[in-house]
């Protein structure tokens, strides 16, 4: 009972991270309506940055935990929506009155080229960081065994519901969100009321870029590793989350990656953590075979 | 309780309804279209005719209802049961689309070959007889061409049959995609549209064409149309739905003088279509 | 005297400034975006240091470097966006070289072949010269192979690693287990690819575009990792070694006695195995080539291109669209399995990391560069793109970066392909190319 109580705490935080991914790529799909593929990277590229980011404030001298922590987080922040701002107006805008198989192949390119990036610029060895954030708090003990909730994993999911919220405000009650839900709907008669849909579309990749940021850094500081190919495996997870939640729906995609949190950690835990990353695909498989527009999204219905 | 149906009768639809979601969109539809007539469905935007069509052509699966087809072997064929590529390969029933679908990336005569697949597949052998250059497929594939080529003829198009469908002018398009059905070899044409967009001139060879194919090939067609001309000259037999449900039923003459049918397309109630009758002409 | 003010010769001078600044301020902006993307993942680099610590330097002279690089060549694409003008084109050849052109392109499928066909004889010596060429002649038969899922039907596979895949693991594990010949193991590799095709195809047939896009993807993935951790049966990360190398209809191509260098009386030079892998893949390729040309001009062929036009209009005509998609897949998956096969008879041994997906982007990319459903284009698509990867050979790390940013690049210029056209299957007087801007590239 401990050991599983454990393991849905351990789910929960891991599924933080994946939801945060999966809104970016909901996001992306719902108004643009392709997979950016290199999303993942991103996410990446996002944890890399709160490295390099990390390791110069403290090099500087500062100490103070929660100061670094916010400055690491901004900057990554920054630095991260700088990156897909990047992409999107390099690799997609100019493909997209193309057909669709071109910015899929764009996308895919760009991954190569951000983990490639990664690779070439800070070497392909894996990189370790120091528990930054120690401690936590016991929650029951039983048996000698210890329920822990770390005080990272309350980091990492407070973050998660503070952006969580003020995201979902964002979409609803600003400008902007409402011109990205116009945008969604229907482009051209966006653009016809007087819509920026260029701008729009760019300021949901920034969007989704700044929260992969947020779960690169949460990544740092929960596994205290990065390493540049940690894209491809966390984008496929999270775009499965984003499946499974019902594409387009926001709510949908925190949900998702909250499930396949807890099933890959549970898997791990009580089957084998071998085969774990075949388990997120299986699911992305059976998800859409048989419930394509996944728990919270919205069925379409074929025009003749 | 199935409408009463004579031994001529090519199409029965029986207590058809499609329900979406809250929306009802075909309420307890039933008539029946008699084989070799021309049957049109009219009547104003949103009466659901679009959706009758999808149920017959197996694009939607009606949530209650029956439609029965007869072939004049008096073979039946229940189309609510039959999967969508079935009702064309096995019930012979062929459509055409409202917002035209040819392949636009393959030639007019391409679009003809395609259209007779189902023949073409059995004499290559599921494709191994053809690989091998078998001389049976090699007949076959020349039929084809002639079919092709006659339909090419009829519709005027034999110069254009090697250029993209997509390049041709709309009216040539449209001519083409009933030739395209039309290759299918179907006893039942079922047309959505087919004079939208047409000028008076095309609307006329249109109206021409139907009649010929009626006349040569003996297949009954089943039509949607809002351009009343071609309506008025060819149908046999009219049906007028509004908002899902039959409101009207018979020839050109009884349907153009009917109040309900002027009333539902204007809008207005019964009783005020009669007396703009009564009061004008 | 009056002076004429004519404002149209004023324009040119004030346009012509007017450009100069805004290039001067549109590469500035540039590169002050290229400062801050770069500063930090470039400027600073970190690596784990000697006890286990995280150690870092500075590498400001490389970061300055690349901003300069980004200012001026960006200053270089605006002059060069505005050279082309408007309308993209670029007329390189004046309007009546188009018909030495048409020659020359109908003689260079002969050439080509010809070429190919030489090549063992011309390069003799040089085994580098062969091997490359085995390597680009696989990725054109796995290009071939993927055109017809892809190219053809229109059904957008990410994971066509997964049918190479199974052909090279069946072939070898038929191979070392069951001690039976190349020739015997081929076709069965084929046929279980083929067939591994249809136990995929069939739930995610009813999937479009992007969702049948990654599920193939997550499918090439999965094949992946039970390949690498089925250790019993794969030989997990090590893979399969000791793979039976081909021989020559039965005589080996060893130096014995009994091998075909003795019987014929000549020197025996391990040149000989290359020279026949190397007709041998020509062979397979030319037989994918084939079957591809003759089956676009039967029912199923035509049924393929049909789909990738309009499913919609395809079910209407009584088309099965699922049979219809299996078959392509199935096809498909065979070729990818043909090419395993030959694969792991030339390599001697194989291993799950040569069937990652970057192997399915790779080949994608060639269907896609080629000009969907093109023969000739994907053949050519895949000697640029497998002979430019191999000119960067010595620079491991950048070769991929530049992959991704030749993919990107290639798809903002010529999202169609380099063949712009199609030819149809069938005429009635002479067959008129379509241009590739009618063709639709198909929604799975």
């Amino acid at each position: 009972m401990d050991y599983f109580a454990q393991q849905l705490i351990n789910g929960l935080v891991l599924g933080s991270i994946y939801g945060l991914i999966a809104i970016g790529y909901t996001m992306v799909y719902g108004i643009v309506g392709m997979i950016n593929f290199a999303h993942g990277d991103i996410f990446m590229i996002g944890g890399f940055i709160a490295l390099i980011t990390f390791l110069i404030l403290v090099s500087i001298g500062l100490t103070t935990v929660p100061v670094i922590l916010l400055l690491v987080l901004l900057v990554a922040m920054a630095v991260t929506a700088l990156y897909g701002w990047t992409v999107e107006r390099i690799a997609y805008r100019p493909l997209r009155q193309s057909f669709r198989l071109a910015p899929m192949l764009s996308a895919i390119g760009m991954s190569f080229v951000l983990s490639n990036y990664a690779q070439v610029a800070q070497g392909a060895r894996v990189k370790p960081v120091p528990p930054v954030i120690t401690g936590g708090h016991t929650l029951f003990e039983n048996d000698g065994f210890v329920v822990r909730l770390s005080n990272i994993q309350i980091i990492v999911v407070v973050t998660t519901i503070i952006l969580l919220a003020i995201f979902s405000w964002l979409v609803a009650r600003t400008r902007l969100g409402r011109d990205m839900r116009a945008c969604e709907q229907d482009q051209t008669m966006a653009a016809l009321l007087g819509v920026d849909v260029d701008r729009t579309i760019s300021m949901t990749f920034v969007i989704g870029a700044a929260l992969a940021a947020v779960a690169g850094m949460m990544y740092l500081l929960y596994y205290g590793v990065v390493d540049f190919f940690m894209g491809f495996v966390a984008g496929i997870k999270a775009f499965t989350a984003a499946v499974l939640g019902g594409i387009g729906s926001l709510p949908g995609a925190m949900l998702g990656g909250l499930l396949i949190g807890l099933i890959e950690t549970f898997w791990a835990a009580y089957f084998t953590s071998e085969y774990k990353d075949v388990a997120a695909f299986s699911i992305l498989i059976v998800v859409l075979i048989f419930l394509p527009t996944g728990l919270l999204g919205r069925p379409e219905v074929e025009k003749v | 309780m199935t409408t009463s149906r004579t031994d001529n009768d090519i199409l029965a639809v029986d207590h058809l309804s499609m329900r979406f979601g809250g929306i009802v969109a075909v309420n307890d539809l039933s008539f029946t279209a008699k084989r070799g007539d021309i049957t049109a469905l009219i009547g104003p935007n949103g009466a659901g005719k679009t959706t009758v069509f999808n149920c017959i052509t197996g694009f939607y699966k009606p949530t209650t209802g029956m439609m029965r087809l007869i072939h004049d072997d008096n073979r039946e064929f229940l189309l609510e049961r039959l999967f969508d590529y079935r009702i064309s390969k096995v019930a012979k029933v062929a459509r055409t689309f409202q917002n035209i679908r040819l392949f636009a990336g393959m030639t007019a005569l391409e679009n003809l070959m395609v259209a007779q697949h189902n023949s073409l597949m059995l004499a290559s052998g599921y494709t191994f007889l053809g690989l091998i250059g078998a001389p049976g497929f090699r007949r076959a594939e020349k039929n084809a061409i002639d079919l092709a080529r006659y339909w090419l003829d009829r519709i005027g198009l034999t110069a254009r049959a090697d250029d993209a469908a997509g390049n041709l002018p709309y009216g040539d398009q449209r001519r083409l995609e009933i030739a395209r059905a039309m290759c299918s070899e179907p006893v039942l044409l079922c047309l959505d549209e087919p004079a939208a967009g047409l000028n008076a001139r095309e609307s006329d060879e249109l109206s021409q064409l139907l009649l010929a194919i009626r006349k040569d090939h003996g297949t009954s067609v089943l039509l949607i149309e809002h351009d009343m001309s071609v309506v008025m000259e060819i149908s046999d037999c009219i049906f007028v739905l509004d908002h899902g449900v039959k409101i009207a039923a018979g020839t050109p003459r009884e349907i153009r003088d009917d109040p309900k049918v002027i009333a539902a397309y204007l809008g207005a109630d019964e009783q005020a279509a009669i007396e703009v009758m009564e009061g004008g002409a | 005297m009056a002076r004429s003010i004519d404002p149209a010769a004023r324009a040119p001078k004030a346009a012509a400034s007017r450009g100069i600044a805004f290039i001067l301020k549109k590469s500035a902006i540039s590169a002050l975006v290229a400062l801050f993307l770069f500063s930090l993942m470039i400027g600073i680099r970190t690596e784990a240091g000697p006890t286990g610590q995280l150690i870092y330097w500075t590498r400001f002279g490389d970061l300055a470097a690349l901003v300069a690089a980004v200012f001026f060549g960006s200053i270089a694409v605006e002059l060069l966006r505005q050279w082309i003008g408007p309308s993209k084109k670029i007329t390189l050849l004046p309007e009546s070289a188009s018909g030495m052109i048409a020659t020359l392109r109908r003689l260079l499928v002969p050439a080509l072949l010809t070429f190919a066909v030489l090549v063992p004889v011309i390069f003799y010596d040089q085994r580098y010269i062969l091997d490359l060429g085995i390597l680009v002649l696989t990725y054109v038969m796995l290009g071939w192979g993927l055109n017809i899922v892809v190219g053809l039907a229109g059904l957008l596979d990410l994971g066509y690693v997964a049918f190479y895949a199974v052909g090279a693991y069946s072939y070898a594990l038929l191979a070392t287990t069951f001690d039976l010949s190349f020739w015997v193991c081929l076709p069965l590799a084929g046929i279980l690819a083929a067939f591994w095709g249809v136990l995929l195809g069939f739930p995610v047939l009813r999937l479009r575009g992007d969702y049948l896009a990654i599920v193939t993807l997550a499918f090439g993935e999965i094949i992946r990792l039970i390949l690498l951790n089925w250790q019993h049966v794969t030989g997990g990360p090590n893979g399969i070694t000791g793979i039976p190398r081909p021989s020559f209809f039965g005589i080996p191509l060893t130096n014995t006695e009994d091998g075909l260098a003795a019987r014929l009386g000549i020197e025996f030079s391990t040149t000989h195995r290359v020279v026949f892998l190397f007709y041998l893949i020509l062979a397979l390729a030319l037989l994918t080539n084939w079957v591809t040309i003759r089956l676009r001009r039967l029912p199923i062929g035509r049924a393929w291109e049909a789909l990738r036009e309009d499913e919609v209009a395809c079910r209407s005509l009584g088309i099965n669209t699922t049979t219809t998609k299996l078959t392509a897949f199935a096809t498909g998956a065979m070729f990818g399995g043909f090419a395993g096969a030959f694969f792991a008879t030339r390599q001697g041994f194989i291993s799950p990391e040569s069937f990652t997906f970057q192997e399915s982007a790779l080949v994608l990319a060639i269907v896609v560069l080629g000009g969907m459903g093109s023969q000739l284009g994907v053949a050519l698509a895949a000697l640029a793109m497998i002979g430019g990867f191999e000119l960067f050979r010595g620079f491991e790390q950048f070769r991929m970066l530049v992959f991704g940013l030749a993919m990107v690049l290639l798809m903002i210029w010529r999202p169609r392909g380099l063949i712009g056209h199609r030819a149809p299957s069938v005429f009635l007087e002479k067959p008129t190319e379509i241009s590739s801007a009618m063709v639709k590239e198909g929604h799975g």
